[in-house]
Order: C-alpha cells, then sequence, then structure tokens
C-alpha cells in the first residue's frame, strides 16, 4: 500500500513537473497570437458546370473529352511539362487504333542514338516510348523559365489535393486580385515575371496565363473555350494519373457483390450455428 | 493447457493418423482454433479484431511479397519502379492499394484489438504476457509501416524518414553518431532506402513470429469475455469451431467490404498527395505528417515545445526534443507496466462505473491527439496537444492506480452462462452442461489466495 501510493504520487509529480514545463511556452504563445498577414489563396477549388464522367463510383471515361484533353496536352503544355510515366502505347486506351497511336507517336520526335555515328540524335517516337520531355534536363528546364521548374505532369492531379479540380481551377484561376483582400494586405504585391492566381499555394505563379478563346482547333469541332480546355486537360491528366481509375471502380462494384453475397451466407450460416446457444435476454 | 472438457482430436483416416504419429499438426490446429478450444460464450464483436488482425497481417505479407517482387530499392528508380507496379503489372494497381490501404486496417483493427483490452482489462492476471507480447507486436507493426512508407520515395517518404531518423540526434552524447550510423549518411539516401527495403520485409515475419507467441500465451488461461468472470465450468463456453469460426467468418466479410470500398473507390484518402511527387532533398514540404495511425503520438512528441530547464539559472536539464521523444516512446512503454498499475481485482469495464468514465475520456483524448497531430503545429494545437498529452499519462500514471483503490464495483455475474442465460445452478457441477449434458465436469482448480477470481 505504501510502495503504490509512493509510486502514485512518483508518477503525479513527474508527469506534473515534466508536462506544465513544457506547457510554459505554449500557453505564453497561446496568449500572444500574430495575426496572419498575408494574401491568403483559394483553398476551395471551382468545378466545371455538370462534373466530370469519371466523377463518382458509376463514373466513366468520356473519350471524346481524353482525346480533346490530349491535344491540348500536345498543343499547349507540352511545350513546356513533360509526363514521363506515360508512353504512346497507352493511348490506345483513349479509343485510337493501334496504327493511329503508331502514327501519333511519329509526330512526336524522341532521343536516340545515330546508328551510324553512335552519336546522340532524335528519332521519331515509336508506341513503346515514353512521352519525351521538352528540355533535356533540370538546369535548361530552370533557365527556360525564369529558373521555376514545370513539374511533370504525369500524376499532377494525384499530386495536389483535390486535383482534378484544382488543375481546373488553376487553368481559370488567373483573375484580378480582390479590392479587399489587398487593402487588407499592405505588402500585395505580384512580382516581375509572376502571375497573380489565386488557387495557387502562394498566390503568385510562374506560368503565364495558357488558355484563351479559340487557342486550338479541337478535332471534333467543340468550341475551344477557356473552360471547355481547361476541363479537358484536367480530365486527360486524371487519365494519365490513374489509366485504371475506371478499371478501378468497375472491378469494385463486382468485388463488393461477391463479398455481399458471401457475408450473407456466413450471416445466415453463424444464425444457424448459434441458433441453440443463445440466451433468452435477461429480465430488466 | 485447456480446460477439462475440452474435445480431444481424433484422426478418423489411415492417413491422419499417420500424420498425427508423424508430425500432429492436425491436432495443433485443432487445438488452437479448432473443436479443441473452448471459448467463453459470451464474447461480443470487440473480441472479433484479433483474428482480423491476423487475417490482415497475412494480406499484407502475401500483397507484399508480390510487390517486392517488382520493386527496386534505389532512389534513382524507386518513384518511377512504383509507378511502373501501377501501370504496366497486370493488377498492379490493386495489389499496391489493397497493401497501403491494407497497413491503415491492420492498425485500424489493432486499435480496437487493445481498446477492447483496455476496457475488459485483458492485460490483468492470469493474461499479462498476452499484452506484453501484444504491446511488443505493436511496436514492431509501427516500425515496418514507418520503413514500408519510405520505399516509394515520394517526398512524405523522405522528409518523415528524415523527421524520425532525425528522433535519434536527440539522444544525448551518441545522438548524431548513433543517427548517421543508423540512417547510413547525414540525410535520406540510398543505404537508408536499402536498408528500410531488407527490415521492411524481415520485421513481418518477426511479427508473425510473435503472433504465435501470443496466442500460445492466450490459449493458456484461454480467452477473456465481456463479464471479466472467469470460466468455470463447460456450459460456460463453446469450441472455437464452429460456433467463432462462424462468427469471425461473417464478420470477417462485413469487414472486406469496408475495405474494398477504400481500395476501389476511395484508395488515396488515407494518403498524402505529396507522396506522388517524387523524393526531393532541396524542397521540404509545408507540413511533413506522419500516416494516420501515428498521428497521436506524433501529436505527443511536438508537444513540448520548452527545454526543461533549472529555474532562473538558464542550465537546461534536458533539450525539448528529447523530451518530447523520451514522451513519444513512452507513451506506448507505459502499456508494459499496465496490468501492475491497474489492481482492481475487476476485469470488466462494464462493471466499473468510474473506471469506464476515464476510458472513455481517454478515447476522447486519443481521438484530439490524432487530431492535433495532423494539424499544423501552430496554436491552439500546440496547447491542445499539451493538455491531451498531460491527461494521457496522467491516465495511465495517476488515475488509473487510484480508481482500483477507491471505486465500488457492481456486482458481477455468478457465472459466464448466469450472464447469457440469466440463471445458472450455483454450486458448479454439471448441469447446463452445453452438449454433454451427462459428462462429469470438474470445475476449474481455484486459486489457493484467490488473487485471480474477480472481487464477487
Amino acid at each position: 500500500m505504501t510502495i503504490r501510493l509512493g509510486g502514485i504520487i512518483f508518477g503525479l509529480v513527474l508527469c506534473g513537473i515534466l508536462v506544465l514545463w513544457s506547457m510554459v511556452p505554449g500557453i505564453f504563445n497561446y496568449a500572444t497570437p500574430e495575426k496572419p498577414d498575408y494574401y491568403a489563396f483559394q483553398e476551395e477549388n471551382i468545378q466545371p458546370a455538370g462534373g466530370f464522367a469519371f466523377d463518382g463510383p458509376l463514373g466513366k471515361w468520356d473519350y471524346a473529352q481524353l482525346q480533346r484533353g490530349y491535344q491540348v496536352y500536345k498543343e499547349v503544355c507540352s511545350a513546356c511539362h513533360s509526363m514521363k510515366y506515360v508512353a504512346f502505347r497507352n493511348l490506345e486506351q483513349l479509343g485510337y487504333t493501334e496504327a493511329e497511336v503508331r502514327a501519333e507517336a511519329a509526330t512526336w520526335s524522341v532521343p536516340g542514338i545515330d546508328p551510324t555515328t553512335g552519336e546522340e540524335t532524335t528519332r521519331p517516337g515509336e508506341p513503346t516510348d515514353q512521352f519525351p520531355s521538352p528540355y533535356p534536363n533540370e538546369v535548361a528546364a530552370r533557365i527556360a523559365n525564369n529558373n521555376a521548374l514545370p513539374p511533370d505532369l504525369s500524376l499532377i492531379t494525384k499530386a495536389r489535393k483535390d486535383g482534378v479540380n484544382y488543375v481546373y481551377s488553376l487553368m481559370l484561376g488567373y483573375n484580378e486580385p480582390d479590392p479587399e483582400d489587398v487593402a487588407k494586405s499592405p505588402d500585395f504585391e505580384t512580382p516581375s515575371g509572376l502571375y497573380f492566381n489565386e488557387y495557387f499555394y502562394n498566390i503568385n505563379i510562374a506560368m503565364p496565363p495558357q488558355l484563351y478563346p479559340d487557342l486550338i482547333t479541337y478535332a471534333d469541332g467543340t468550341e475551344a473555350t477557356p473552360e471547355q480546355m481547361a476541363a479537358d486537360i484536367a480530365a486527360f491528366l486524371t487519365w494519365t494519373a490513374e489509366p485504371s481509375l475506371v478499371q478501378r471502380k468497375q472491378t469494385g462494384w463486382f468485388v463488393i457483390g461477391f463479398l455481399a453475397f458471401a457475408t450473407f451466407l456466413a450471416f445466415m450460416s453463424y444464425k444457424q450455428i448459434w441458433a441453440g446457444k443463445k440466451g433468452k435476454k435477461k429480465k430488466a | 493447457m485447456s480446460f477439462a472438457w475440452a474435445k480431444q482430436y481424433e484422426p478418423k483416416t489411415a492417413f491422419t493418423q499417420w500424420m498425427d504419429e508423424k508430425l500432429p499438426l492436425p491436432r495443433m490446429i485443432y487445438n488452437a482454433v479448432g473443436a479443441g478450444y473452448p471459448v467463453p460464450r459470451n464474447l461480443n464483436y470487440m473480441w472479433n479484431f484479433g483474428v482480423l488482425a491476423g487475417f490482415f497481417l497475412m494480406v499484407q505479407i502475401v500483397t507484399g511479397v508480390i510487390l517486392a517482387m517488382h520493386y527496386a530499392s534505389n532512389t534513382e528508380v524507386a518513384f518511377a519502379q512504383v509507378e511502373h507496379i501501377m501501370r504496366n503489372v497486370n493488377w498492379g494497381w490493386a495489389l499496391r492499394y489493397a497493401h497501403a490501404n491494407g497497413a491503415s486496417f491492420f492498425f485500424i483493427v489493432i486499435y480496437l484489438h487493445i481498446f477492447r483490452g483496455l476496457y475488459y482489462s485483458s492485460y490483468k492476471a492470469p493474461r499479462e504476457m498476452i499484452w506484453l507480447l501484444g504491446v511488443v507486436i505493436f511496436l514492431l507493426m509501427m516500425a515496418t509501416a514507418f520503413m514500408g512508407y519510405v520505399l516509394p520515395w515520394g517526398q512524405m517518404s523522405f522528409w518523415g524518414a528524415k523527421v524520425i531518423t532525425g528522433l535519434f540526434g536527440a539522444i544525448p552524447l551518441v545522438g548524431e553518431p548513433l543517427q548517421v550510423w543508423l540512417v547510413g549518411g547525414y540525410a535520406p539516401n540510398d543505404s537508408t532506402l536499402n536498408r528500410f527495403f531488407s527490415l521492411h520485409f524481415l520485421l513481418p515475419f518477426v511479427i508473425a513470429g510473435v503472433v504465435i507467441l501470443h496466442i500460445w500465451a492466450l490459449h493458456i488461461p484461454g480467452s477473456s469475455n465481456p463479464t471479466g468472470v472467469e470460466v468455470k465450468k463447460e456450459s460456460d463456453t463453446v469450441p472455437f469451431h464452429p460456433y467463432y469460426t462462424a462468427k469471425d467468418g461473417w464478420f470477417l466479410g462485413l469487414v472486406l467490404i469496408v475495405f474494398s470500398l477504400f481500395v476501389f473507390f476511395a484508395p488515396n484518402v488515407l494518403g498524402h498527395p505529396d507522396n506522388y511527387i517524387e523524393a526531393n532533398p532541396l524542397s521540404t514540404p509545408a507540413n511533413i505528417v506522419p500516416e494516420w495511425y501515428f498521428l497521436p503520438f506524433y501529436a505527443i512528441l511536438r508537444a513540448f515545445t520548452g527545454d526543461l530547464t533549472i529555474p532562473f539559472t538558464g542550465i537546461v536539464l534536458i533539450e525539448a526534443k528529447l523530451l518530447g521523444v523520451i514522451a513519444m516512446f513512452g507513451s506506448i512503454l507505459v502499456w508494459f507496466i499496465l496490468p501492475w498499475l491497474d489492481k482492481s481485482p475487476v476485469r470488466s469495464g462494464s462493471y466499473r462505473p468510474l473506471f469506464q468514465k476515464f476510458f472513455w475520456v481517454l478515447v476522447v483524448t486519443m481521438l484530439v491527439l490524432t487530431y492535433c497531430g495532423g494539424a499544423p503545429a501552430a496554436e491552439p494545437y500546440v496547447l491542445i496537444s499539451q493538455i491531451a498529452t498531460f491527461y494521457y499519462f496522467l491516465h495511465f500514471l495517476v488515475i488509473l492506480p487510484i480508481i482500483s483503490q477507491i471505486e465500488v464495483p457492481k456486482p458481477l455475474p455468478f457465472s459466464i452462462t448466469e450472464a447469457v442465460l440469466g440463471s445458472d445452478d450455483k454450486h458448479g457441477g454439471s448441469s447446463g452442461g452445453g452438449e454433454n449434458p451427462g459428462k462429469v465436469v470438474k470445475p476449474l482448480p481455484e486459486d489457493p489466495d484467490g488473487s485471480l477470481q474477480p472481487a464477487e
């Protein structure tokens, strides 16, 4: 009894001293909070009207949209952004035939070796090649982009919070700053060479605005509004980040259907096996 | 090793008789999880999570061994190799998502298993060894999960590894050399990734070994039960098979449905987007957070913001970082002495009104710590985690010992049979004799000083 009481007192004293002592600076900080003095970015992304075809548990790819998105990537994004985890052969999943993929790959030039001299050169792409990077290395990419590095786009929608809507919002986020917020933030200023974008985490992004009306002519005749192009590229980059997305959801329905049936059978046999062992409820 | 009325294995065919003489493996399984293991008949669904934890250990080992066939532990290619699994390996995405979410589900079921043990005091005599081995398993799981999260070599992999291995640097004198030796350099690098892969492959089999000891230790006193009253006679128990195989079986199906919802419909919600960015030692993420299952302990680590000094002299006794490390490890190590902190003779929290209230306060404290661990290291989260950390240690070191002194427990049922059926023959013996009413059943030998028996 004495030992136990001693232990209780020792434990109380020990954790009391340790924790209270380390709490002092915390309490002090809490009593004197610093007010954030900056222009905050928009954390809530916007979505295209009607959402995306692949949204939700029953989502499916909109192949026409993915093909349009690929056109946006090829004609706009690929000037600066690589997509190194995607191969030309993967484009067959967008509804192109094998011959179309072969022809499409050949329109890209990829690094190669000259078979006669052994020197580094470029050659037309094959379906087995990965998408080539626009720059030979990171240094070249930074020099060409005011010391900013354009990120690889293969995984971009998975590598950002709420990534699909983030890409859509970022493409359309080159708005004028809110005057009220600017008035609250005395130091507000967009440095030269950067562009105001309220969906970018530090609100000044190195990438200039890209999507202007009728920037590209869609192969399927869809009108190329900025909203249309932003939604198409967001959809395409969702596919590049996870080509198995729709297959995953469809497999999920099959697996859960099977499990639900098996669990139902298992539950019924559980009820039957236990039928004689369940006691009557105790009198209240 | 088991109750006197446990069914005996009887090999029926010539082959099983031959096998039983040479290597009685079927007999062992029969006695471990078959009809030869009598289990209290009143277990509720909280007793399902041990079997589920074993199941998820197997899921992790099977998916992990296959993933390892396609992975390469080299910092140059590891990230791309994981993408190779996701894109080019047949059903590679399903394997990887099952493995990543399997880790989360392993921790979900293990936390429910641990808190079952805390509520029903499953750690009390005669089951201390089961509890101690369980804490060992939990520590091994944490090490394994931490090293596994480093393998994809994303941003959170790298920076998580940097933060956690940096904790060893807080140890006085030997800290920095020890850290460099463990990491194989001054920051996580190729050596780190290789040794983490090697250990991540090894440790699950060590866990499996300790799990066997855990089950072995369980079979000596037998399973605990929600009343905390020990088994007295045959009518208190049912054979594990078919009764609990059926109950665990259908519940496993239910848990697998929830697991599938995550794997197939939300495979990345428990992860972090930053880990789809390849590791970059030159770019620190804004908020480095570990996986959700480490968050309560991470909050305890970060709760210590000030050095322990001698007042008015400015002499630092223990630096804040070391205090945090001690507290974080201490928060789990305190479980090792739990069987000797809680001296109440009553096991089940259901019959301990005061303990019950404080148990739920502890659960809320853990949830608060989980939330604070994921929040930025700013006010008010630091203050909240300091208060919660204080309460966490207070609960185990002070409140539990005091409660067991002052609490007046509710009356316990005479036996498990009475708890289930509402009545029982008070004199032990053979009444209510389950499936063999004619069989003569002796009550278990009592321990001489009665210290193992609940107060009645």
